[in-house]
């Protein structure tokens, strides 16, 4: 059965006027302006988010669930990523947060950094395998996934079959709270607290999963301020947290790679520079390294665009915060029988987007390429996207694909009404003679 | 066989700063053709060591891609200078790249050998004084 597409990222028609920025800055070209505005393109989005960072109109929204919405549940558990407390300038200890996630009336809270030192140690069991493909890719970002899944298939292969932190994080919080309350599945319900939208299409649209664990995410930015008073409150008393500063530090670029893959890994941040190393990968020039770990953010989960502090504030709080924090790896903290007792390993295979193809049929696609080079000559190159195309090449594409017509061009246009009213004005001196 | 889609990309003496350029567009062609996997990748190899090769040892040349219902080609033609000795040039570590090739990290003497171990068919002829021809063939098995 096909499954319907999903996307957190949706347009706000009101709200758009039709210009080019979203466009331009599309890493997927995943929008067309059409008809006064814009139109996102199921197969080629990949919930990055950089649309909605880049629309000074306010157009492009991710879509999360309402902080009410646990009240559907009879026991709600949050699940804080770590990047949350970045929010918090100052903040010395998770702890503050965890305890303001009760008080605004989650009967538990799980850390998902805490996930993360779980899913760090099954990495790192994964690792000890032989013959990996090299480098091993993290799955912990669902933009990056989606973004190889749609333009670097053949790359499905190297990413890492151990599920998200959320996920690992959501399925030990439910089990571990229906063991100890005593109380059904079906009255607990798990709530992810997301810094991106990449995250809630992720539990929408699972990616290696059958079923998320997770049912609902509700986004920083609107619980930041319902948390603010409560953490204030009780910033002046520290006490214990769960989790280890690796897997706190996950929610900056390089957290990952350090607590995984020390030795011999590489973490890249922003989704054009991810997108540029894995053009590498692809072409087998990064062979030697062991692990990769991409963001579609800058910075890390810390530069989310449903974050309220900006990530270079909330990356220096995280690390001012991780360095008061004990020194224990997962590789010490997290015990192997918890390896054992929950699921780590996907239980779905995450398969290729193609939305680069022309045609399903290879002689086909290349008569499509043959004349989509054609029109390319005729066009002016200038990129401008007034067609509402991003660039000239995927105005081509579109051409060839049956979206629009050579004439929606305007430069062109221009040049051609500029003969036809040459040729109109010649045509009347001719009848006047 | 019939010949079902061709391009020529023109690559320029020592232009280290559009190196890459030919080689990138020939994958996003080939992907959005529909060619992919293990074949993609290793035209995608071959191509950037042959480019990279127009623009550190040859005079200027061309690199033309042709598809054919089963087989990829790449061809790289140049006008000189031509290489004197081509079983010497084939081994592995044998390099005449200049010393502005190597500050920027090129000149391993791995380029040709790259090329024929990625090719399913590798073919050079070299005149001294007159170019280097290069054909490469990459066999689409199901593809």
């Amino acid at each position: 059965m096909e499954v319907r597409p999903y996307h957190s990222v949706r347009l706000a028609k009101d709200l758009c006027k039709g210009c080019t920025n979203c466009l331009k800055h599309c890493p997927t070209e995943a929008i067309r302006v059409r008809g006064g505005r814009a139109h996102i393109l199921d197969t080629h989005c990949i919930d990055c988010g950089e649309c909605i960072r880049v629309c000074e109109n306010h157009a492009k929204v991710a879509v999360t669930d309402p902080l009410s919405m646990i009240k559907e549940f009879k026991y709600a558990i949050a699940l804080p990523a770590p990047t949350l407390y970045g929010q918090f300038r100052g903040l010395q200890n998770p702890e503050y947060v965890i305890e303001a996630l009760r008080c605004v009336g989650f009967a538990d809270v799980y850390e998902v950094a805490r996930g993360a030192d779980v899913v760090t140690r099954a990495i790192r069991e994964k690792l000890k395998q032989p013959d990996l493909p090299k480098p091993l890719i993290s799955s912990a970002c669902p933009a990056v996934v989606r973004l190889i899944q749609v333009r670097f298939p053949d790359l499905l292969d190297n990413v890492v079959d151990i599920r998200q932190p959320m996920e690992v994080a959501a399925h030990i919080a439910k089990a571990e709270f229906i063991k100890k309350n005593n109380c059904s599945p079906e009255e607990v319900g798990c709530f992810f607290i997301t810094p991106c939208p990449a995250k809630m299409t992720a539990i929408r649209r699972p990616l290696g999963q059958k079923k998320s664990d997770v049912d609902g995410a509700i986004s920083i930015l609107e619980i930041y301020g319902q948390l603010l008073p409560f953490v204030e409150k009780m910033m002046n008393d520290p006490s214990y947290c769960p989790a280890t500063k690796y897997g706190v530090a996950w929610s900056t670029s390089d957290g990952e790679a350090n607590a995984v893959c020390p030795e011999n890994s590489l973490s890249v941040d922003g989704i054009n520079n991810v997108i540029r190393v894995l053009e590498e990968v692809e072409n087998y020039k990064l062979t030697d390294l062991t692990y990769f770990e991409g963001n579609a953010c800058l910075g890390g989960c810390v530069g989310g665009p449903l974050t309220f502090e900006n990530n270079y504030v909330a990356k220096n709080t995280i690390r001012q915060m991780v360095k008061q924090m004990p020194d224990i790896h997962p590789d010490r903290d997290v015990p192997t029988s918890i390896l054992n007792k929950y699921p780590m390993k996907n239980d779905a295979e995450i398969l290729p987007r193609d939305a680069i193809k022309l045609d399903d049929n290879m002689a086909e696609a290349m008569k499509k390429m043959n004349r989509m080079n054609e029109i390319i000559e005729r066009l002016p190159g200038y990129d401008c996207g007034s067609c509402g195309s991003p660039t000239c090449r995927s105005f081509a594409e579109d051409i060839v694909r049956g979206y629009c017509t050579e004439m929606d061009c305007i430069h062109n246009m221009r040049d051609k009404l500029k003969v036809m009213a040459q040729q109109m004005l010649e045509l009347a001196q001719s009848e006047r003679t | 066989m019939e010949l079902m889609f061709t391009e020529s990309y023109h690559v320029a003496r020592a232009d280290y700063t559009s190196a890459g350029h030919a080689s990138a567009s020939i994958k996003r062609q080939l992907k959005q053709i529909g060619v992919g996997g293990d074949v993609l990748r290793r035209v995608a190899v071959a191509s950037y060591e042959v480019e990279l090769n127009l623009v550190i040892h040859s005079l200027g040349g061309d690199l033309t891609l042709n598809v054919y219902p089963d087989c990829v080609e790449l061809i790289s033609s140049d006008t000189g200078p031509g290489i004197p000795d081509l079983k010497l040039a084939m081994k592995e570590g044998y390099s005449t790249a200049n010393e502005m090739a190597r500050s920027l990290g090129f000149g391993a003497g791995m380029g040709l050998p790259n090329m024929k171990r990625n090719a399913d068919e590798f073919d050079i002829k070299s005149t001294v004084g007159v170019g280097t021809t290069i054909t490469m063939g990459f066999h689409l098995r199901g593809n």
